[in-house]
């Protein structure tokens, strides 16, 4: 475990530098699965160029609410970076149950943009909210349990603490990395839960509580998805993924290594799988739940 | 500091009388209000004395004219407890002033004054009465003139039930009480309370938990016995709904903490009950407030949720003690004291934020609001402040006090053997759940309510409200984000009042309690200093290219005629979790599908009832009242029956001593 302040501070800028590349790999993968070129993997950078050169559109119904959403996200999802592990380097902040304010400040985000999508007065937003405040409610349990199953068998209690002394192939870990999977596939809209590519308003969650953000705003809205991404996947990878005595080059090489096999994963899983119908959604999240529990009793024997 | 104590009294005194004087003229307002206001700064200074570490005061005095002496205690806990009372209630009645404006003379302000300041004095005696007799006659004080202000727009019938519902629960509550302080005056010897009474049996324990169990936790607004609460809250005056649903409930809390300990070291089972009944109100009473559309309805099924979760951390505290961990007992009750002062705070501001929005728009029906933004743009920040904090979200106070009931329920999942592990994984599944559904009911409250475009003309034309009624909201928020931001501090003066409960071993704990708060302090202000760089690059971004901005309509597929009434309401929102969670709210549903190639008209509407109140209370009255119904034929109103009773019973008494 490298815990000096510099080596947090190169990781946090690690993440924060390559982070659009995950849905850039996503896309590929799923480009490769259909036999088509797709789009190039630095597509997410190329958004981002774009969106923060132009101007934006808002609706007169909009309020300040509107264009304080992406801020706060973005900044929410900043603070959470400080906090999670890579490659054994620990966060910039480590304490007794950092992953609580991880998980929260997550919500605070979720929270802002969901009401940035009210304030819209569109009942595609509302829909989308509406799907989205419920998922991550059934999410959050399922995140929380899976953790304390871990910390049952490591009996430590922060993220930079947890995550290096769990890789070892156990049942539990196995429980828990499948119920972190759902979690992780859930927060970051993949399929099968919400499908990031649907055309249709009706048919989308996250992608339809930003439809009308645009320019630097939307900027900001997709660079926030794509660390949250990372960052998540860096929760997975951190606990999958051992971590021995070697230089930290080794560690990061591993650990990078770990987030891309994921993001192949991902990319495979969307496309083999269908989106699930809404109704179902919960039914899996539950299942993930379940696992989270079986895990902890694992633990407790 | 004691006379400070006594002089408080005796502005709440005068508080009660003076307005009597005025009856339905603006004066009583002033001059109930002043002396509410009065009487909290004379009462806060010995409070937070007490709190930041002072000698706990004591008053004792035998009145002639009663039959028993009167004993009152200012310690750690109770002061706690009485600065969430003083200050709501000082804050509520300032509002109160601009709030009853509304009624003009058509009411008299003078009794409703003299109703709340008698309120206020009767919670503040509750939590200082160390004797039986006079915590109960403070208590009924309580449940009368709570009554009293609940009835307040006697006019309307739903005032009326629900003024009534709340004096019969109240008073059930009570019967519950009177055995339970029978049973330890006479297992102690004296009806003075503090010290445990060594000599209860386990059996006599057990019962003496329930009985405070259903006393208190009828009060306090615990699932099932809550049924009074969505009735009271929404039927009395806005100010009063936030001092009642703020502070008075907690005397219930308070009750359960001061009784508790006199019980001894507590079993295993104590902590567990209170986790599963913490949890229980947690999860019902959220998604009870998410099924809701009044706006006040709503905030008053929120209580029941925050009241589940400080049992939720007295539970972690009590099975703290009874595995003998000071520290998870420490947490325990940290969590649950500050959730207590917490929630104080921004229900107050929740509630006094609807009574804003429901002076202004005559309604409380959240499907009939919308844009209230534009219009009220002080009361929104103040009600988005509420939300978020409620939501427990940081860097608000919610999530300091979630985060320490958290804490200690990982330490208690990770740490203890099996048996004892098993409720803190149900609390923290618990509120985790809780957690995730309270941000969606406040992302619901504040974005049907204040977002969007207003749905009717009463909107529409909606106005803000004068600075009585601002003012208090703007310092309830602010402190709701002091709290977040000085975890560390708060902590400390939370200490004393946990060290009654859990020990001085795990007082000494808690200081490693208040480094982590540090951590989430620093946190906290690292995200207010993001979001105002963020907001200073949006500008520079923008400044450059001010002739690209433009506004325009929201985004309606090309849609040509879009009305403010076709914008998602609150009913179809809550929609997904209503029905995933549908076995407990057996929400009714009453559906008219348009019919034929042209439809004309359709309609849909929703209501959820209070199931224990439909499956547990109505069918128990009506039995009761059935039962007793037989009885009649003894009284009908023949007098000379009655005199025939009279004869027969002299005979029978006769017989008997014979």
């Amino acid at each position: 475990m490298t815990s000096t302040p510099l080596f947090s501070i190169l990781t946090i800028a690690l993440g924060l530098v390559f982070c659009p590349l995950l849905p850039g790999i996503i896309s590929r993968t799923k480009a490769f699965f259909a036999g088509r070129q797709g789009p190039p993997l630095l597509q997410v950078y190329f958004d981002l160029y774009k969106l923060l050169r132009k101007g934006a559109v808002y609706s007169r119904t909009t309020t300040w609410i509107f264009r304080a959403g992406p801020v706060v996200g973005l900044a929410a999802v900043l603070i959470a970076s400080t906090l999670m592990p890579f490659g054994g380097v620990s966060g910039l902040f480590t304490f007794d149950g950092d992953f609580l304010l991880f998980a929260y400040l997550l919500g605070l985000m979720r929270f802002f943009t969901v009401i940035a999508a009210l304030d819209t007065g569109s009942s595609f937003e509302g829909m989308g909210a509406s799907r989205e405040v419920l998922f991550s409610a059934l999410a959050e349990p399922v995140l929380l349990l899976a953790l304390a199953a871990v910390m049952r068998e490591t009996r430590l209690y922060s993220l930079s603490d947890i995550l290096p002394e769990s890789a070892s192939i156990s049942a539990e870990l196995i429980l828990v990395a499948a119920a972190l999977f759902a979690v992780f596939l859930c927060e970051n809209a993949r399929i099968p839960f919400d499908d990031p590519n649907t055309h249709l308003e009706l048919t989308m969650i996250h992608e339809v509580m930003v439809l009308d953000h645009s320019g630097p705003d939307f900027a900001f809205i997709t660079y926030a998805a794509s660390l949250k991404l990372w960052l998540l996947g860096s929760l997975i990878v951190g606990l999958t993924v051992p971590v021995a005595d070697q230089p930290v080059i080794v560690n990061l090489g591993l650990a990078a290594g770990g987030l891309l096999l994921l993001s192949v994963f991902t990319g495979a899983v969307e496309s083999i799988m269908a989106r699930l119908r809404l109704v179902r959604v919960p039914q899996l999240l539950v299942a993930a739940g379940a696992l989270s529990l079986i895990a902890f009793m694992f633990a407790m024997g | 500091m004691k006379l400070l104590l006594i002089l408080s009294f005796g502005a709440l005194g005068a508080g009660c009388v003076l307005p009597l004087f005025f009856q339905r003229k603006p004066a009583a307002s002033y001059f109930g209000a002043g002396a509410t206001l009065l009487s909290a700064v004379l009462g806060l200074v010995p409070a937070l004395w007490v709190l930041l570490g002072g000698a706990p005061l004591s008053i004792h005095f035998s009145p002639v004219f009663t039959l028993f002496p009167v004993s009152l205690q200012l310690d750690a806990l109770s002061a706690l407890f009485l600065f969430a009372i003083y200050l709501v209630s000082a804050l509520s009645a300032v509002y109160g002033v601009g709030y009853l404006k509304k009624y003009g003379e058509e009411k008299n302000i003078g009794a409703s004054w003299f109703f709340f300041n008698t309120l206020v004095a009767s919670m503040a005696l509750v939590c200082l009465a160390r004797n039986a007799m006079v915590f109960l006659l403070s208590w009924e004080a309580m449940a009368l003139s709570s009554f009293f202000l609940v009835a307040f727009e006697n006019e309307k019938e739903e005032s009326r039930k629900a003024s009534w519902i709340y004096l019969i629960a109240s008073q059930l509550g009570t019967a519950f009480l009177l055995p339970l302080f029978l049973v330890l005056a006479k297992a102690s010897g004296s009806q003075d309370f503090g010290n445990p009474v060594p000599t209860l049996s386990p059996v006599l324990k057990n019962v003496c938990f329930f009985l405070a169990l259903i006393g208190f936790g009828t009060k306090a607004g615990m699932m099932p016995l809550h049924v009074w609460l969505p009735e009271a809250h929404p039927a009395a005056p806005s100010h009063v709904s936030a001092v009642m649903s703020g502070v008075m409930i907690k005397t219930g809390i308070y009750g359960l903490v001061r009784i508790l300990p006199m019980l001894g070291d507590p079993p295993l089972h104590f902590g567990f009950i209170l986790i599963l009944l913490g949890a229980g109100s947690g999860v019902l009473g959220v998604l009870f407030a998410l099924a809701q559309h009044d706006l006040k309805r709503l905030l008053a099924y929120h209580s029941v949720e925050n009241i589940g979760i400080i049992l939720l951390g007295l539970g972690v505290g009590f099975i703290g003690l009874s595995v003998g961990s000071p520290w998870l007992a420490a947490l325990g009750f940290a969590g649950g004291l500050m959730h207590v002062v917490n929630h104080a705070l921004f229900k107050g501001l929740l509630f006094l934020g609807a009574g804003a929005v429901l002076k202004a728009t005559h309604t409380r029906e959240m499907d009939h609001l919308g844009g209230l933004l534009k219009r009220m743009p002080y009361t929104a920040a103040f009600f988005l402040v509420g939300s978020l904090a409620i939501s427990g979200l940081p860097p608000f106070n919610g999530f300091v006090s979630e985060f320490l009931i958290y804490v200690g329920s990982f330490q208690g999942a990770a740490l203890l053997p099996a048996r004892a592990a098993i409720p803190f994984v149900v609390s923290l599944g618990a509120l985790a759940l809780i957690g995730g559904l309270a941000a969606a009911c406040f992302a619901k409250a504040f974005g049907i309510v204040f977002l969007g475009e207003p749905r009717t003309a009463d909107g529409r034309q909606a106005h803000e409200q004068d600075g009585w009624m601002l003012m208090p909201m703007a310092i309830l928020a602010l402190l709701c984000a002091a709290i977040g931001l000085c975890g560390p501090l708060v902590i400390r003066a939370v200490s004393p009042a946990v060290a009654t409960l859990a020990g001085p071993a795990g007082n000494s704990d808690l200081s490693q309690t208040s480094n982590l708060l540090f951590f989430i302090t620093l946190c906290a202000i690292a995200l207010l200093l993001l979001v105002g760089t963020i907001v200073v690059l949006r500008k520079i971004l923008f400044s450059k290219r001010k002739a690209l901005v433009s506004s325009s309509v929201t985004w309606d597929c090309g849609y040509a005629a879009p009305s403010p009434r076709m914008q998602y309401t609150a009913s179809s929102f809550a929609q997904p979790i209503i029905d995933l969670f549908g076995v407990f709210l057996r929400t009714k549903k009453n559906i008219r599908l348009p019919q034929k190639y042209f439809p004309d008209k359709a309609s849909f509407e929703s209501e959820t009832t209070d199931v224990s109140r439909e499956s547990i209370f109505t069918p128990v009255f009506s039995g009761i009242s059935g039962l007793l119904s037989r009885f009649q034929v003894l009284q009908e109103g023949r007098l000379h029956l009655y005199v025939l009773y009279i004869v027969l019973i002299l005979f029978v008494l006769l017989i008997w001593k014979l």
